[in-house]
């Protein structure tokens, strides 16, 4: 069965077997290897990715599952990859070895878009499935609020509130 | 006593059992329907989700062939396009509005209970005439359904009229004085195109609805369908708002998102008129008592909110890990409150439920764009999780989230859904 979806705004289709994960399309099909694999078992969110707008992890997502669906990967974010949390995480030099940074990125955008000023308990639930061995949490942390500050419609120029 | 029970029951079977058969007539032309009326069929299709039964997994739609697991045997749902060897092409109306509302095939046969003629009984005329013009106008698709596996002497369908002559209560559409209009076409469409008592009523050990528990839930295609009555777990009621936002998108704030058999229900049921959606909406929160326990709900979404946090900080219970990495990153919400795109798991029905069916099968196999909130995903956990840790998750769940006793038997629970999902697959 074919499984039509869009990623990063451009129609798919996939001809694999529907519980074939969705992350394997994504890296080996589709050629998109910003997404990482991390422990398969959607325990670690390194293959985090956007389906409809919410982080999604790709290793245990079975491809028929986003038949019809949008999904946004890391090199979709944006197209000068100038995503507020992207110049963020440029800015606060946050990775050191950056295998989970996408995965990072990606759920730190869903959550800014659900908490738009969160709050430090707000970051640490959302942002618990995504683990880091570098241990660059607290650069993590820092950059999503600095990414909320420059979000902020007070933040945005010209705006006013 | 039983053996006089039984003669009775054949006796009266075979005096009432023989049904005629209807004359077979030639397909009506399509252009003999008005093109409103096909519409307003479509429509009722829908809400009727007559294509949810009567469409095989990868088949052409209303062709049958969908298998029915029943406690009985596996029933395979019939062809109704208009092909006149394997479909309905040689019904007439008046074969067409007996099927529907007395379970007799033109040809005089009786049909199985599966179908839900108790409830299309009370279908008004004009309905059926929409319904009728619509599927006479679908393309016709040679199909014969495959063989039922019922065992002898289920499969003898002339015994049907003793299963009818026990059970069968032809509804009539008779308005009730004392409720709205609203609520009086709320019950004409929820008792009878969306049938929605064949899932949410207990069944008796014959397949019938037992009407004295109307609505008291049930367990249904491996899923629990909850009560709709007052005995609904979820701690915020089923006010008419909710029901309205789960009949049409599929998506609540305060009862989670459609999931499991319902999504194809609340898909149909979408297509209704708005008017219409919110009356079946007015009848079930007054089957719910919804209003008397309006003032409650500030208190119950504190409460859950509250209860959801727990989990998101540091923690010595083995579970909270699991808990932080697979459900938290979506599901946690703030203290400002619940987020729709953020099923509260303190307020779904899903932990509270006596059953954890419902909720196990969410965590083992997700929800696709199509299910749930539109175009939003879940993944399906069991791909990575043993039995062991989703039974971990669900006991921690309902430790946390809800405040009724721990289910008995979790991991052995885990392990047969894990199967039957596998074999729905």
């Amino acid at each position: 069965m074919t499984i039509r979806f869009t990623i990063n705004g451009r129609a798919a289709t996939s001809e694999a077997e529907g519980d074939t994960p969705l992350l394997w399309i994504i890296r080996d099909d589709l050629g998109l290897t910003g997404t990482k694999y991390g422990c398969g078992i959607g325990m670690c969110g390194a293959c985090t990715v956007h389906v409809g707008g919410r982080a999604t992890r790709a290793c245990i997502t079975p491809l028929a599952a986003v038949d019809g669906a949008a999904v946004t990967t890391i090199e979709g974010l944006d197209p000068q990859a100038a995503h507020p949390l992207q110049r963020a995480w440029r800015e606060l030099q946050v990775p050191q070895c950056g295998y989970c940074q996408s995965g990072q990125i990606m759920q730190a955008v869903a959550l800014l878009q659900d908490f738009p000023q969160p709050t430090d308990a707000d970051i640490d639930a959302v942002m618990a499935g995504c683990l880091c061995r570098c241990m660059t949490y607290v650069r993590i942390r820092e950059a999503i609020k600095k990414a909320a500050a420059a979000m902020a419609p007070a933040a945005a120029p010209g705006a006013s509130s | 006593m039983a053996g006089g029970v039984i003669v009775v029951v054949a006796g009266a079977a075979l005096a009432l059992a023989w049904r005629p058969a209807l004359a077979p007539i030639a397909p009506p032309p399509a252009a003999s329907f008005a093109a409103q009326q096909i519409a307003r069929g479509a429509v009722l299709a829908g809400a009727g989700y007559c294509a949810t039964c009567h469409t095989a997994k990868g088949g052409q739609p209303y062709a049958g062939g969908y298998a029915m697991e029943t406690p009985f045997g596996v029933i395979h749902s019939t062809n109704i396009t208009p092909d006149v060897a394997t479909g309905i092409g040689a019904w007439s109306q008046a074969a067409f509005n007996r099927a529907m509302r007395e379970g007799v095939a033109r040809d005089g046969s009786h049909l199985f209970p599966a179908f839900p003629y108790e409830h299309f009984s009370r279908l008004s005329d004009d309905d059926l005439v929409a319904l009728y013009a619509y599927f006479m106008t679908r393309p016709p698709v040679q199909a014969e359904a495959p063989r039922n596996t019922l065992p002898f002497p289920l499969n003898v369908r002339l015994l049907q009229a003793g299963w009818k002559l026990l059970f069968f209560r032809p509804q009539r559409d008779e308005p009730r004085a004392d409720r709205s209009a609203e609520w009086n076409r709320g019950a004409y469409l929820a008792e009878g195109l969306a049938h929605c008592g064949a899932c949410h009523t207990p069944r008796n050990a014959l397949g019938a609805e037992r009407r004295a528990q109307a609505y008291a839930g049930a367990e249904i295609d491996h899923w629990i369908a909850p009560p709709l009555d007052a005995a609904n777990p979820s701690p915020v009621a089923w006010d008419v708002d909710e029901l309205v936002a789960y009949l049409s998108t599929g998506v609540t704030r305060y009862h989670g998102t459609v999931a499991g058999p319902m999504a194809a229900v609340t898909r149909g049921i979408a297509q209704l008129p708005a008017e219409d959606i919110r009356a079946i909406a007015v009848y079930f929160a007054d089957l719910a008592g919804a209003a008397a326990r309006a003032d409650a709900t500030p208190a119950a979404v504190a409460t859950a909110l509250a209860r959801g946090a727990a989990g998101s900080g540091r923690s010595d219970d083995a579970a909270e890990p699991l808990y932080a990495a697979a459900c938290a990153s979506c599901h946690y919400n703030g203290a400002d409150g619940v987020n729709p795109l953020r099923p509260e798991l303190a307020l779904g029905s899903a932990v509270h439920l006596d059953d954890p069916t419902n909720l196990i099968q969410v965590i083992l196999f997700g929800l696709d764009a199509l299910d749930g909130a539109p175009g939003v995903v879940m993944p399906a956990f069991g791909r990575g999780l043993s039995d062991a840790d989703v039974a971990r998750l669900a006991a921690y769940l309902r430790a946390t989230r809800s405040d009724r006793p721990p289910w008995p038997d979790l991991d052995k629970k885990v392990a047969q859904v894990r199967a039957t999902g596998a074999s729905a697959e």
